[in-house]
């Protein structure tokens, strides 16, 4: 059984992403698996910084990757109130629902 | 003074026209008619000064235009043959402005009215007192606009509009022709002025120019081009349609415009070219041969209308065509002669009818009158001495100017001019007969009209009445008075050179030696028709109706004027509108409209249309274009990286 190393984190960092990806095209109910999905590709990104970081012995990736655990955060937040106030003007958050912006 | 004669019409018309508002109704009118009465009085002292005295006058106004070798001044010819026209159109015009104020005494529109019949006056006058004849023609398109705008005066009427738009169009197609002359005269000449022209006249007789591809003879075309311009104004026989329509215009302006002065311009224009229709024989045939036909077109028309301004309308056209005869075999003071007793009489004639309209609420129908002699006595003694004039009753004056026309037409060697005399002299019959048709059928017998309108029947006012007076003096002594002058004795001093003859023109003293069968033909064919017509109308009131029985496609072919409108109508009208709605349809809306501005519009729709489609308003559709589009830029970026060599 090898060290893990690199390649494994980026492994489990693309696999979030794709995940995340597929999250949003083929989910077809809830607006809210979309910002779980959202939160996930940011999941993704931050153990490929993290990943990268200890490898190349530079501490500004993991600066970076509290960066965006903190606005990951403030956007959960934003986009959960959103949701809320959704629901309650059109009585629902499925997906297919919204599209007001229908040319 | 001559300027002043030119321009105070043009200053009424201003003041009327510009401040008619601020002055009112009635001022406007007697300004108008002061101001008229003044250079009629004026014009008349011309006369006497440049006829009787002969002190002709050239007077200088202004340059006008100078383009390459065309120059043009505005000044004013003042000869005899002006000076005959200044009266006839001052008097006339000055009695008509006094006699309107009484006419259109009801209609709100008095300045405007005032105003254009001023400005018919100013371009008359600039017609005939031209020196050029690009002067002539500014006077002859101004006579058209007045005359259309006065045709149209009620704009409210539609019939009133239809006459006038018709009126200007049938004027243009004779207006086509005289321009086409101006440019011939300039191309042949090489100037416009007349004395220029009249001077260069025997050099370029028997010359050719090139006329639609032929070589034609110069003073031909330019002397049938230049009549096709007088047929149009003078509605001659072919362009005659339009002179019946303008009776939709208020009946002084028939009196002045349609019957006096402004459908004689082509009778002037003609006698005052004269140096060059005696060298276009050819074109003199035509003259005559038009003139003819027209004379006993008209009258066989006249005798079936049964509005009393038709009948007056197709009576002038038909006494138009008796100038057209004299000045075709030469006898150009002849036919001057009868434009100046024919304006007083007829004038006369309208302002008479004019009277019996307005006694009875714009009633124009012949069968609706009847018995007014006794309702209306001095307007019946009027139209009496019209009619009697008219129709060459002898001692007045169309007793003198129709005879002699007749007679010149029997004197002359023209090939035309047999056959023209017979069709006058069967002219002067008919004319004799629908003349005193109208006064049996509108003063004589039991009143036809309802009771109401008889109960308010009345004679006019004096205002109107007095210009009926002078004009019945005129029509009962202008004859007298002016033969000797006109085609007597007195030619040679009268005339002084104003109309050109040649040396072996001898026409009036030809007709002065007629038979004496010829000389009594008139007046017999007058008192014929007014047997036939007293009988018809009076001793057995049955006979026209038997006649219409008995002849009625003649009847209904006379009624319907030869069906000349019909004629035009498929033959001009509908090809016209025809022609026009294909371009509007298919030209302008399908061709330049399609592939044009709607054209446009249409494709941007359409692409918008499709680029809208992509909007699906799904968040994950947005989001995998995003995602795409970072998928592209980032291959990019990472293929550019490589190539570097990084």
């Amino acid at each position: 059984m090898s060290e893990i190393g690199l390649p494994d984190y980026l492994t489990v960092g693309a696999v979030l992403f794709t995940l995340g990806i597929f999250g949003i095209f083929l989910n077809r109910k809830n607006v809210i698996v979309i910002l779980m999905s959202v939160e996930l590709i940011l999941l993704a990104v931050n153990i490929n910084l993290v990943a990268f970081s200890a490898f190349l012995g530079d501490l500004t990736g993991q600066i970076f990757a509290l960066l965006v655990l903190t606005v990951a955060a403030a956007e959960a937040a934003i986009g959960l109130a959103i949701i809320v106030v959704y629901h309650r003007n059109r009585g629902s958050i499925a997906v297919d629902d919204i599209s007001m912006m229908k040319g | 003074m001559y300027s002043a004669i030119v321009l105070l019409p043009l200053v009424s018309a201003l003041l009327v026209g510009v401040f008619g508002r601020i002055l009112g109704n009635r001022a406007s009118g007697l300004l108008a008619s002061a101001l008229l009465l003044a250079a009629a009085a004026l014009s008349w002292v011309a006369f006497y000064n440049v006829a009787i005295e002969g002190q002709t006058a050239r007077i200088a106004v202004l340059d006008w235009m100078r383009s390459g070798d065309l120059e043009a001044a505005w000044s004013l010819r003042i000869d005899t043959l002006t000076a005959v026209m200044l009266v006839v159109v001052n008097t006339v015009s000055a009695l008509v402005h006094v006699y309107s104020i009484g006419y259109m005494e009801d209609d709100d529109g008095q300045p405007r009215f005032f105003a254009y019949l001023s400005l018919f006056t100013f371009a008359m006058l600039m017609l005939v007192t031209a020196d050029n004849f690009l002067q002539m023609f500014f006077g002859w398109e101004g006579v058209g606009l007045a005359s259309y705008l006065l045709i149209g005066f009620w704009y409210h009427k539609h019939s009133a509009n239809a006459a006038a738009i018709k009126a200007f169009v049938v004027n243009r197609v004779g207006d086509f022709g005289f321009a086409l002359g101006i440019f011939a005269t300039f191309a042949v000449f090489g100037s416009v002025d007349f004395d220029t022209v009249f001077a260069a006249i025997p050099d370029q007789a028997g010359k050719t120019m090139e006329f639609l591809g032929y070589q034609a003879d110069a003073m031909t075309v330019i002397c049938l081009l230049l009549f096709m311009g007088a047929m149009g104004k003078s509605a001659q026989f072919l362009l005659h349609t339009w002179l019946p329509d303008a009776m939709e215009g208020p009946t002084p302006v028939s009196a002045l415009i349609h019957a006096a002065t402004m459908v004689t311009a082509g009778v002037f224009l003609v006698a005052r070219l004269s140096p060059m229709f005696e060298y276009a024989p050819l074109a003199q045939t035509v003259v005559i041969a038009v003139g003819a036909i027209t004379a006993f077109f008209a009258a066989t028309v006249g005798l079936a209308q049964n509005d009393i301004k038709r009948v007056i309308a197709y009576s002038t056209c038909s006494q138009l065509g008796y100038m057209f005869v004299a000045l075709g075999v030469g006898a150009y003071s002849a036919g001057i002669f009868h434009l100046f007793t024919h304006a007083f009489f007829k004038a006369l004639l309208f302002l008479g009818a004019g009277s019996v309209i307005h006694a009875l609420h714009h009633e124009q129908d012949l069968r609706a009158m009847g018995g007014l002699r006794r309702i209306m006595p001095v307007t019946f003694a009027m139209m009496l001495i019209g009619t009697l004039a008219l129709t060459g009753f002898p001692y007045t004056a169309g007793y003198f100017s129709k005879d002699m026309v007749i007679e010149a037409a029997y004197a002359s060697h023209n090939e035309a001019a047999r056959t023209a005399f017979w069709l006058l002299v069967i002219a002067a019959f008919l004319t004799s007969l629908y003349s005193w048709r109208l006064m049996f059928m509108a003063f004589f017998g039991s009143p036809r009209a309802d009771r109401h309108t008889l109960e308010h029947a009345h004679e006019s006012p004096w205002v109107m009445l007095a210009p009926l007076l002078l004009l019945a003096l005129g029509a009962l002594g202008a004859g007298y008075l002016f033969h000797e002058y006109f085609i007597g004795k007195g030619y040679a001093e009268f005339w002084r050179g104003s109309l050109f003859t040649l040396p072996d023109n001898k026409i009036l003293d030809e007709a002065h030696h007629v038979p004496g069968w010829v000389v009594a033909s008139p007046t017999v064919a007058m008192a014929a028709g007014f047997l036939v017509a007293w009988l018809a109308y009076v001793a057995r009131p049955g006979i026209p109706a038997w006649t219409v029985r008995t002849f009625g496609p003649i009847h209904a072919f006379l009624a319907n004027k030869w069906y000349f409108d019909e004629l035009y109508d498929w033959l001009f009208v509908r090809p016209a509108r025809w022609l026009a709605r294909t371009f509007w349809k298919v030209g302008d809306g399908l061709i330049i409209d399609g592939l044009g501005p709607n054209g446009v519009a249409a494709r941007v729709i359409d692409v918008t249309n499709r680029v809208v489609k992509l909007q699906t308003g799904y968040v994950y559709h947005y989001a995998f274009v995003m995602l795409i589009g970072i998928a592209l830029l980032m291959s990019y970026f990472l293929y550019l990286f490589l190539r570097a060599g990084g």
